[in-house]
């Protein structure tokens, strides 16, 4: 076989791996990074969709911060689902992933029922929820009844909406639970077995050994969790519409209403990136605060 | 039970003051360990099944709903156990939606969705892994950059764009996308790809095999599980996908599942039977492809979670 010159066969190794990536490179320049300039200019302008953009320089964001309460709002809203939700989320999905990890029967069956509700399409689980905290005949308000606790008016109730919501986010806690599950599984047991030679107790292991070993899924979930937070949709826009008295309107649904009923795209271009910079200080902070207490088990 | 205990106790052997100090402290210990074990193993199956109850309760409720008359529907208290049975909520989700057109819609979507997502996701990862072309780490930062970046930033433009393209009510913005691959399945398979032995493509090499053969005959064959795993996330990332048809579909015998069902909401008076029995009806082949693939199912969202 004849040798082809070292040169020649990295020009062609080159070209055959652009040729290999190039769907995901066409998608990379006109779905994301074309678009990603092409909104950051239009923050910059008054467009209503009908007729042209017209430049009007930082007032997009004068407006947002200085001239709109709804935006303070949503703001004020997607922090209270976002501080409240995902803390609680985080720590009932870990309480469950470790009843899941306990060497016990019908594990298999265990798993499946509490992993179901996240995969039910949000649609289908809002409008179930909806019926749930019906405040005539809903679930909720009978459960509360039966133990004799005080019921609610839940999505109708300006105070009650938030947390109605949380508590609808609590039951789809499978998909980080199952993440949570895997890294329980990684923690190797001679750990374990080490500890209890030393006499520690259970809590001591739980303290000593779980946590700091799974350190690095509750740090995946808790990055993640704030993003889906901060992106909530679907259930307020089924749910409550942003109701009452703007109470649910959170910053997305806020966003896809001025895209895409009021049709100013400008002023929701403005919105998106302000959203962008929100979550990049929130990753970047939370990699700040807690990243270097993570441990990971095979750095590349 | 607590009789049980007890008699375990006795059994156990006791030998007090024969062995020296630290055995026979252990001995004590083991023991209420045992029986200290078995209550929180009571515990656990306490909250286990008192906390399946809860996760259950919505879907029983839903299923319940479904068939239940109107009245029985909003009757308070409420009552779990329908009767009679009452299938016509079901008859009436045909009549109140082309509901079968709204399957068939999804079916077109998400098949095309998998399709695409896999075929473009595996060969750009394979890429990725595998063939060292020049800028490949420089476009491998920026595929993990795109991962971080919220879609609504890109929304809008990319709405535009397809409105200039003459897509919007059709499916092509839906499914068109997923052909360009998908940055978060990229990685995962990457980071698949990367432990398949080299020696395999080395000796494919030798033999002639050119590189997309190598990709298609050595790396597809044997990266099944994860090339499962995206197939399934992808399938129900479409099967329940909202804002993409709320933003794209006019036409309501265009509309998928998702969007479908929200036409039982908003109107003046709740149809709850039948926004039930539909809810039953969208949520039902997710449960038997869950079933199905279960095992794939939990170990690939582990696998892509850990890594991720």
């Amino acid at each position: 076989m004849r040798q082809p010159s070292l040169a020649r066969l990295r020009r062609s190794k080159t070209l055959a791996f652009y040729l290999f990536i190039s769907p995901w490179l066409i998608g990379f320049l006109a779905l994301a990074a074309g678009p990603m300039i092409y909104s950051f200019y239009m923050s910059f302008t008054e467009w209503q969709v009908m007729g042209s953009a017209e430049w009007i320089g930082l007032e997009n964001y004068e407006r947002l911060f200085f001239h709109d309460p709804l935006f303070w709002k949503t703001m004020w809203n997607t922090f209270f689902y976002t501080f409240l939700g995902v803390p609680l989320g985080l720590a009932f999905g870990y309480l469950l992933a470790v009843l899941l990890n306990q060497k016990v029967k019908f594990m298999g069956v265990f798993r499946t029922i509490f992993y179901l509700p996240s995969i039910v399409p949000a649609v289908a689980s809002s409008l179930l929820w909806v019926l749930i905290f019906q405040p005539e005949f809903g679930l909720a308000n009978a459960l509360l009844d039966f133990i004799g606790l005080p019921t609610s008016r839940w999505l109708l109730s300006e105070s009650m909406v938030k947390p109605a919501l949380i508590i609808m986010s609590l039951w789809g806690v499978g998909g980080g639970m199952i993440i949570y599950l895997a890294g329980l599984q990684g923690v190797p047991p001679s750990l374990y077995e080490a500890a209890e030679i030393d006499g520690a107790g259970k809590w001591r292991k739980f303290w000593h050994i779980t946590i700091p070993m799974t350190s690095h899924v509750i740090f995946f979930n808790l990055i993640m969790g704030v993003i889906g937070s901060f992106q909530m949709f679907t259930q307020a826009y089924v749910m409550s519409g942003g109701g009452p008295n703007y109470a649910s309107l959170f910053y997305v649904l806020y966003l896809y209403q001025n895209a895409f009923e009021f049709f100013n795209m400008g002023y929701a271009s403005a919105l998106a990136w302000i959203l962008f910079v929100i979550v990049l200080i929130f990753t970047l902070l939370q990699f700040k605060f807690f990243g270097k207490k993570v441990y990971y088990e095979y750095d590349d | 039970m607590e009789e049980r205990y007890q008699a375990n106790r006795q059994i156990e052997p006791v030998t007090p003051g024969r062995t020296p100090g630290p055995i026979k402290e252990t001995r004590p210990v083991f023991k209420n360990h045992t029986r200290q074990k078995k209550l929180d193993r009571l515990m656990i199956y306490l909250m286990l099944v008192l906390l399946s109850i809860l996760f259950i309760l919505p879907f029983l409720w839903m299923i319940s709903t479904s068939i239940k008359t109107e009245s029985q529907a909003i009757s308070y208290p409420p009552t779990l156990w329908p009767a009679p049975f009452d299938f016509a909520n079901y008859r009436e989700v045909f009549e109140l939606v082309p509901f079968l057109q709204f399957y068939w819609n999804t079916i077109v979507v998400t098949g095309l969705t998998v399709i695409g997502t896999v075929a473009s996701s595996a060969i750009v990862a394979y890429a990725f892994a595998r063939i060292k072309g020049k800028g490949r780490n420089f476009w491998f930062i920026l595929l993990l950059c795109t991962m971080m970046l919220p879609p609504q930033v890109t929304m809008i433009p990319v709405y535009l764009i397809f409105t200039e393209l003459g897509w919007v009510n059709t499916f092509l913005p839906l499914v068109v996308p997923a052909f360009l691959g998908n940055a978060f399945f990229i990685f995962l398979l990457r980071q698949f790809f990367r432990a398949i032995p080299k020696e395999l493509e080395e000796s494919a090499i030798i033999d002639g095999c050119s590189l997309f053969g190598i990709f298609w005959r050595i790396v597809v064959p044997l990266s099944k599980p994860a090339l499962i795993t995206v197939a399934i996330l992808s399938f129900m990332g479409s099967w329940n996908d909202f804002l993409t048809p709320l933003i794209y579909l006019n036409d309501i015998d265009k509309y998928t599942l998702a969007l479908g069902l929200q036409m039982f909401n908003g109107q003046q008076t709740m149809q709850w039977g039948p926004m039930m029995a539909a809810s039953t009806m969208v949520i039902f082949p997710l449960v038997v492809l869950f079933f199905i693939a279960q095992k794939h199912f939990i170990q690939g969202i582990a696998l892509s979670g850990i890594k991720g």
